[in-house]
């Protein structure tokens, strides 16, 4: 099996083993009153063990020895004499009896399952008001189909034939998940995994809880209420079906079902006192986990005297030890023997909720989980996870010397199955398992809203309401949020293509782009706001920490890992340093990170869209230079935004007026007249996310051709002057925008509005950024080589004058450099800078006609 | 029908009462709130309830009804609990229901046994708060709200001093030795007082034990004192336990509430929990906390009293001169708001000249410190904070000590503040930001977890120059998010989180500040006073008792005010700011505007307006000007200096 919470340690494997108690499951009583009403024969949870005093007192002593030695008993994990050939836990001596044989199940080992009781009643055996599973298990043939589990509706033949059904015929082909690689989805589904079990040898069987409500409802709903009896029922029926499909196959212990998935509770605020004793499901993170804790499951003792031994079972958490021994009747003589008695591995996980869950203004809330056996060290402290179990709530124990108790009960989650949720970060599948659950009212109504007209002007005028106008930037950025369709060219050795798309704003200082970014980052669930000035390399990428307590190396990641599938945000762009700057260029084309750090090589996936904010150098836009000069970025890096604003203070009257009229209602709105204006921000999110999970756009045919007529329109442009004004990267632009914006409209295929819509805005943002202040011509040039065409044109004619101007002077081997550059500018009807004239030196000397040196230049 | 005494002595016997006639139907709980609710309503029978923000706690009765006024610092996690739970008699098999809502211990008889399995127990729900006076408190607030509870000295020797002195008996025979935070006890119910003498007639005792207190070394089984996670250093007061039964959702962290319940300071709960802490390492059930946790989670009742909540209300305000509740339509509160309404301009006018003079005669700064100390968060525009107005004092007299006694004069006219003394040292070790602590599982708080509307007055004349570390770096960036933001980020470890905030700060400086401001006044003092301290005092004496209120009063009041803005003058402005851009469009932005409007609403507000008017808005265009030409004429000074 693939789940990583399934894979068993061996180590623990084999210490866990010996514990096969013949005893019965039994249901503990809840603390709630909802059902198994009391009878006489079960006493209070919290009342003093009905044992005799001297036993209680000394137990706990007892105790308190056994788990001051753990080591010792670690290392002395000797298989116990226990009985091969003992039967399923479930069955009780009389099952045993006349319960059919089961070849296949008779050499595999039964494990106990703590997770589903760790605290066991002694056997109540009555019966017919009192009824275990396993005497119903016992006794269903002569009492018939009516027995159920005392204080459920269960009837355990009837549940297991229906489990059974349940794993032989189940199929859901259009179900898809990470786990089922090489399943074959027409092939009923649980058998294959049975099949996988006996391969692998690993004795876990999954069970998506969402399969099984699809199936059977009912059996889902006893699964839900029940788990305490129905999941024995499960494995039993699970261990019968393998052992007769695989009768030789040897496990290291029999199959345990873990049913995952289980829909009753998702989030852990809305744990309540009606959750206790049912299967729920929470997510959340683990903050803390403990030392692994030997839990004894069963006590050996051996009398002093007469060397008569005896096993004395957990109960409700205690040991009662024997007073009497039964041999030789002396009181007091037993003696515990720690190397024979039996532990099960526990650990007790602190899990807190995630902060996507949180309301705002509140402080996290967390619960905790017990893990049993092989889901002991499973997760880390950091992890996201998902969480089965049963939800308990145990009373706090009683004092002895005072009669009051405290009112309170502590609550638990024994833990059945763990399922981690963000561990694609590093490994990069893909995110369909991590797509927010909507609901179905929610969906109807984001698919309405896809539907209206101007649904691409709604959500970009909801986007930052309180920052007036700048509407081009803000369907920018709203395209941004949706990004582009991922395509996946490996196998033409293309690898992957960048769905995400890029932006840069640069502009006046006091233009609110850092407001912009600020919205940026809160809108989206995976954003990360940096500033250029505070962030180094390190932190942007990841760096290698040494753990001071297990001295182990951890990978920490930084913001752009960390913003993998969402949004980086980098304020103060222009006053990062360069060799930070330079991780940027893998991260903005490739989408990955290479770290080479002691001795820890690896490729992180760093999926993100960078959003990033620059000042001009001058603190001033400088409409006189082109956009490189202004903000003294490499044009390696520029050319690898797809779309660069200018946020410029637009000096117009009309425009003055109507952000003055928006400033001014918003010192006095109140917040509800607001809101009715907008569109709520939860909206606006929830359609975002519901865009990027489940839309998927193509190209089609049209847009197609529309997408190639642009591009070489584009082109055409430049060609007229005999320069370059798009190259391909600016198609890819072309196409993710596209993409991006039928993804707004819900739309599967990308069609020529959005071909249009992608045109006019690369063509308004190029219009911003890449005019060439001198001539005003828009040349993509300046953007992809840092120079417009007629700059470098320019700069050619001027050399080709200089050369002219030499070349008249006739044969003089060397000129006076002042002398030449005022003879240039006598000559020459433009101004010469004396940049400009070095620069036509520069050429000449590289077409080795010249050389400079000092103030004289040589002819050759 | 009960009589006064009985509701405020043993609230839990009107419980058991309504329970009794009610036990059936679940309505009961509903009746217990409306009853106390009724009770609460009656003529100033809030101020019958003794207060754990004045009274130490082992004076008050365990048991009874108390009042205290608090903010939330942390949310534990829910807890489930028996809310009606049966007892039985192994002897004669009698079985009685009980009730275990406002109690944290299931009380039966001597000779009776809890029914766990019982099946009309019912298990319920209800949130813990750690909830500790509000930080930064002014000592007039306390003096005040005490003042204003004439009836706590008759009622108090009679009910709650006597009962606890026996109480007192009782745990100094039992375990005086075994309560290694009985001393802590001392020192938390001296300082509780500390705002006034009142309690001059139970001093003399409190001396004594603190005296025998002294030698008391420390005994064999203490463990460290235990912090009480107060946000400011230097706190002290009673931190609670707060148990709130219903809607606890609307409460957030931050809040400040003001909570009517149970006080319970049962010693058996710290019994309990000792024992829990012996058999920690014995029984696996119970090792699912750490030692750590079980110490913050259940403290010691005596240090930090539970109380178990029947009414709860968030405070918009803690200033005790005002009404509690402002929205309210009730004829005593818009009597009393329109009464000081209509002397609200001599008011301001005495304000300004009083501020002036503490200004050393700069009129134009005090315009402005008044602007400021009335601004708040009215409202966020999607990550904008609207309304925050932070003042940016520069100019100040480096070595005369100024900006300390201009605390103290800002400490006596708002309800909360703090002064933050910049430094490298300070910046470097201490801890602004709130940080999760998972081993303890709890929340430990930092300088910047504030309630709303705290005055923080940053001082950075003392900063000099120095290397920051990692830990002054992210403070430094933390107060600068707090400025212009106005929100937290509350660090979990493995993930931040953001906590809106609504904090006035006040930043006094020799030239620009390093932080951000919204708007920065360079002081020009009239006059130098030879001896500040002398002069500042005076000032404080100068002014009446009576008007100092007045001022208070007026601070927080008029933050509370409404405000918009008509069609007409919006025009206006409009015209106004077209027409200021064709003449000069480099002077005027967006951002000046913005600082414009806001001039404009706090200037309108301080003279009682809730509209602007076209007046207030020229007179707030004039203030702007005033104070940039001072800035520029700063600039130009500096710039011949250097």
């Amino acid at each position: 099996m693939s789940s990583p919470a399934s894979t068993p340690s061996r180590r623990r494997g084999k210490r866990g083993r010996g514990s096969n108690p013949p005893t019965p499951q039994d249901a503990r009583s809840p603390p709630s009153q909802k059902r198994r009403t009391d009878d006489s024969t079960s006493t209070g949870d919290l009342q003093p063990m009905p044992t005799s005093p001297p036993a209680d007192v000394q137990s706990p002593g007892a105790a308190d020895a056994l788990f001051s030695s753990p080591p010792q008993f670690r290392h002395s994990a000797i298989p116990l004499d226990f009985d091969i050939s003992s039967p399923l836990t479930y069955g009780t001596p009389s099952s045993r009896v006349e319960g059919t044989p089961r070849s296949g199940v008779r050499g595999t080992p039964v494990r106990q399952r703590p997770d589903l009781g760790s605290v066991r009643k002694a056997r109540q055996v009555d019966l017919h008001s009192d009824g275990l599973a396993e005497d119903i298990v016992a006794t269903e043939q002569s009492l018939g189909q009516k027995l159920v589990i005392w204080g459920t509706d269960v009837n355990v033949a009837s549940c297991k034939e229906k489990f059974q059904r349940f794993l032989q015929r189940f199929i859901d082909p259009l179900d898809k998940e990470d786990e089922d690689i090489g399943l074959d989805l027409n092939e009923p589904r649980y058998m294959q995994r049975l099949q996988e079990i006996n391969v692998v040898g690993e004795p876990f069987l999954n069970v998506n809880c969402d399969h099984l409500r699809s199936f059977d409802e009912n059996l889902y709903r006893q699964l839900i209420c029940y788990p305490q009896e129905v999941i024995p029922t499960f494995d039993m029926a699970a261990n019968e079906i393998f052992f007769d499909r695989y009768p030789d196959s040897i496990l290291e212990h029999q199959i345990q079902v873990r049913p995952y998935n289980a829909l009753k509770t998702r989030n852990m605020r809305n744990l309540n006192p009606e959750d206790i004793d049912q299967l729920i499901t929470i997510s959340g993170m683990v903050i803390r986990s403990s030392q692994l804790i030997p839990e004894m499951q069963e006590a050996f003792f051996r009398c002093q005297v007469c060397a008569f031994t005896t096993r004395v079972e957990i109960d409700r958490g205690r040991i009662a030890e024997p007073s009497v021994c039964k041999n030789c009747n002396t009181t007091h003589s037993m003696a515990l023997i720690h190397n024979r008695s039996m532990f099960s591995d526990k650990q007790m996980i602190k899990l807190q909720e995630s902060p996507e869950d949180m309301p705002a203004g509140q402080t996290p809330h967390t619960v905790a989980l017990f893990a049993h056996n092989d889901l002991v060290d499973k997760v880390q402290p950091g992890d996201r996870i998902n969480v089965t179990g049963i939800y308990r709530a145990v009373p706090i124990r009683v004092n002895p010397r005072v009669s009051s108790v405290k009112s309170v009960y502590k609550t638990h989650i024994d833990v059945i199955h763990y399922r981690k949720t963000d561990s694609k970060r590093l490994h990069g599948v893909d995110e369909e398992t991590e797509q927010k659950r909507f609901t179905e009212e929610r969906v109807e109504m984001l698919k309405e809203l896809s539907k209206k007209a101007d649904i691409y002007e709604r959500l970009a005028l909801a986007l930052a309401p309180s920052i007036y106008e700048h509407e081009d930037i803000k369907k920018g950025i709203l395209l941004q949020l949706f990004g582009g369709s991922r395509k996946d060219f490996t196998h033409t050795g293309r690898g992957n293509f960048r769905a995400e798309i890029n932006i840069l704003l640069c502009g006046d200082p006091g233009t609110s782009k850092s407001q912009l970014l600020q919205y940026v980052y809160n809108l989206v669930p995976r954003g990360q706001y940096t500033s250029g000035k505070g962030s180094s390399a390190v932190g942007l990428t990841a760096y290698v920490m040494k753990d001071p307590e297990t001295r182990q190396l951890v990978l920490q990641t930084g913001a752009l890992v960390l913003s993998d599938n969402g949004i980086c945000c980098i304020d103060e762009f222009d006053k990062m340093n360069e060799s930070t700057r330079s991780v940027l260029h893998e991260v903005m084309e490739q989408q990955t990170l290479s770290i080479a750090k002691a001795g820890i090589i690896c490729q992180l996936n760093a999926r993100t869209s960078i959003l990033a904010a620059a000042n001009p150098i001058e603190s001033q836009w400088n409409p006189k230079k082109t956009t490189i000069e202004n903000i003294q970025l490499p044009h390696t890096l520029l050319s690898r935004f797809d779309l660069i604003f200018l946020m410029l203070d637009p000096r117009d009257e009309a425009y003055d007026r109507r952000l003055a009229r928006h400033l001014v209602s918003l010192y006095y709105q109140s917040e509800e007249q607001m809101e009715e204006e907008y569109m709520d921000m939860a909206v606006l999110r929830d359609y975002i996310a519901y865009a990027r999970s489940y839309v998927n756009p193509r190209l089609g045919e049209e847009a197609g051709q529309a997408l190639i007529e642009a591009y070489v329109d584009m082109r055409k442009i430049g060609s007229g002057r005999g320069m370059v004004s798009a190259y391909p990267r600016q198609l890819e632009s072309l196409i993710r925008l596209a993409e991006a914006h039928a993804k707004v409209r819900f739309s599967e295929k990308v069609e020529t509005i959005d071909v249009e819509e992608a045109k006019r805005l690369h063509r308004e943002a190029l219009k911003q950024s890449a005019t060439d202040p001198k001539t005003g011509i828009v040349d993509i040039s300046i953007l992809t080589t840092g120079m417009s065409a007629t700059a470098r044109k320019r700069k050619e004619e001027l050399a080709q004058a200089l050369r002219k101007l030499i070349q008249s002077k006739g044969k003089a081997p060397s000129l006076k450099y002042q002398q030449l550059l005022d003879d240039l500018r006598a000559q020459s009807d433009t101004a010469v800078t004396k940049e400009m004239f070095e620069e036509a030196l520069r050429a000449l000397a590289d077409e080795d006609f010249l050389t400079v040196t000092g103030k004289t230049v040589r002819l050759l | 029908m009960p009589c006064v005494g009985d509701w405020l002595n043993s609230p839990l016997s009107i419980v058991q009462g309504i329970f009794a006639q009610n036990v059936p139907n679940s309505d009961w709980e509903k009746k217990v709130t409306e009853y106390f609710k009724e009770k609460l309503k009656e003529n100033n029978a809030t101020n019958w309830v003794p207060s754990l923000n004045d009274v130490p706690v082992h004076y008050l009765k365990p048991n009874s009804l108390v009042k205290f006024r608090c903010m939330v610092q942390d949310m534990f996690d829910p807890e489930f609990y028996m809310g009606v739970y049966e007892t039985v008699d192994p002897n004669t098999n009698a079985r009685v229901l009980h009730f275990g809502k406002y109690r944290d211990v299931a009380e039966c008889g001597p000779q009776q046994e809890i029914d766990l399995n019982s099946s009309q127990t019912v298990t319920s729900e209800r949130q813990t708060f750690y909830c500790v006076p509000v930080p930064g408190e002014s000592a007039w607030v306390k003096e005040i709200s005490f003042l204003t509870e004439p009836v706590q000295a008759r009622v108090s020797p009679s009910t709650s001093y006597t009962p606890s002195r026996h109480k007192r008996s009782y745990e100094e025979d039992e375990d005086m030795d075994l309560h290694p935070s009985k001393q802590k006890e001392q020192h938390t119910g001296k300082s509780c007082c500390s705002g006034g003498d009142i309690h001059g007639c139970v001093e003399p005792k409190r001396l004594e034990t603190e005296a025998s207190a002294g030698h008391h070394v420390i005994s064999p089984n203490c463990s460290p004192p235990l912090d009480l996670n107060f946000p400011l250093p230097g706190e002290k007061g009673p931190a609670c336990l707060v148990k709130v039964y219903e809607s606890w959702e609307t409460f957030k962290v931050n809040d400040v509430l003001e909570v009517f319940g149970v006080l319970s300071v049962d010693p058996v709960l710290s019994i309990v929990n000792s024992e829990e802490r012996d058999s920690s390492s014995l029984d696996p059930m119970e090792c699912m906390d750490t030692a750590e946790e079980q110490r913050v989670h259940s403290p010691p009742a005596s240090l930090v009293p539970r109380i178990h909540v029947i009414l709860a209300q968030k405070l918009q305000h803690i200033n005790p001169l005002l009404p509690a509740c402002l929205n309210e339509e009730e004829s005593k509160t818009c009597k009393f708001v329109s009464n000081f309404m209509s002397e609200l301009s001599p008011v301001r006018a005495e304000l300004l000249g009083f501020l002036t003079h503490a200004l050393l005669g700069d009129s134009l700064a005090a315009e402005y410190l008044i602007l400021h100390l009335i601004s708040t968060v009215y409202a966020r525009r999607d990550v904008l904070p609207l309304g925050k107005f932070t003042v940016n004092l520069s100019g100040c007299p480096r070595s005369s000590a100024f900006t300390e006694h201009l605390y103290r004069l800002i400490q006596q006219l708002v309800p909360a503040s703090y002064h933050l003394r910049m430094s490298i040292e300070s910046m470097n070790h201490s801890r602004f930001i709130p940080r999760k602590d998972y081993t303890a599982n709890r929340l430990v708080s930092g300088l910047l977890q504030l309630a709303s509307n705290t005055s923080l007055v940053i001082d950075e004349t003392q900063l000099e120059q120095g290397q920051l570390d990692t830990a002054g770096v992210h403070n430094v960036t933390a107060l600068g998010n707090l400025i212009t933001w106005q929100k937290v980020d509350y660090d979990f470890n493995y993930h931040r989180m953001e906590f809106p905030c609504n904090i006035n700060v006040l930043i006094t400086s020799e030239g620009r500040s390093l932080l951000p401001s919204d708007c920065q006044v360079h002081l020009q003092p009239q006059i130098i006073p030879p001896n500040m301290e002398e002069y500042m005092s005076s000032l404080l004496t100068a002014v009446l008792p009576s008007v100092l209120n007045k001022f208070r009063i007026y601070l927080s009041l008029l933050r509370l005010l409404d405000y918009s803005i008509s069609e007409e003058v919006t025009k206006a402005v409009e015209e106004d700011f077209v027409e200021m851009r064709k003449n000069n469009p480099e002077s005027v932005t967006a951002d000046d505007l913005h600082k414009m409007l806001l001039v404009a609403r706090f200037l309108s507000l301080s003279v009682g307006q809730t509209t602007l008017s076209r007046e207030r808005w020229l007179r707030a265009k004039q203030l702007e000007a005033l104070r940039k030409a001072r800035l520029q004429q700063q600039q130009c000074v500096n710039g011949n200096e250097l």
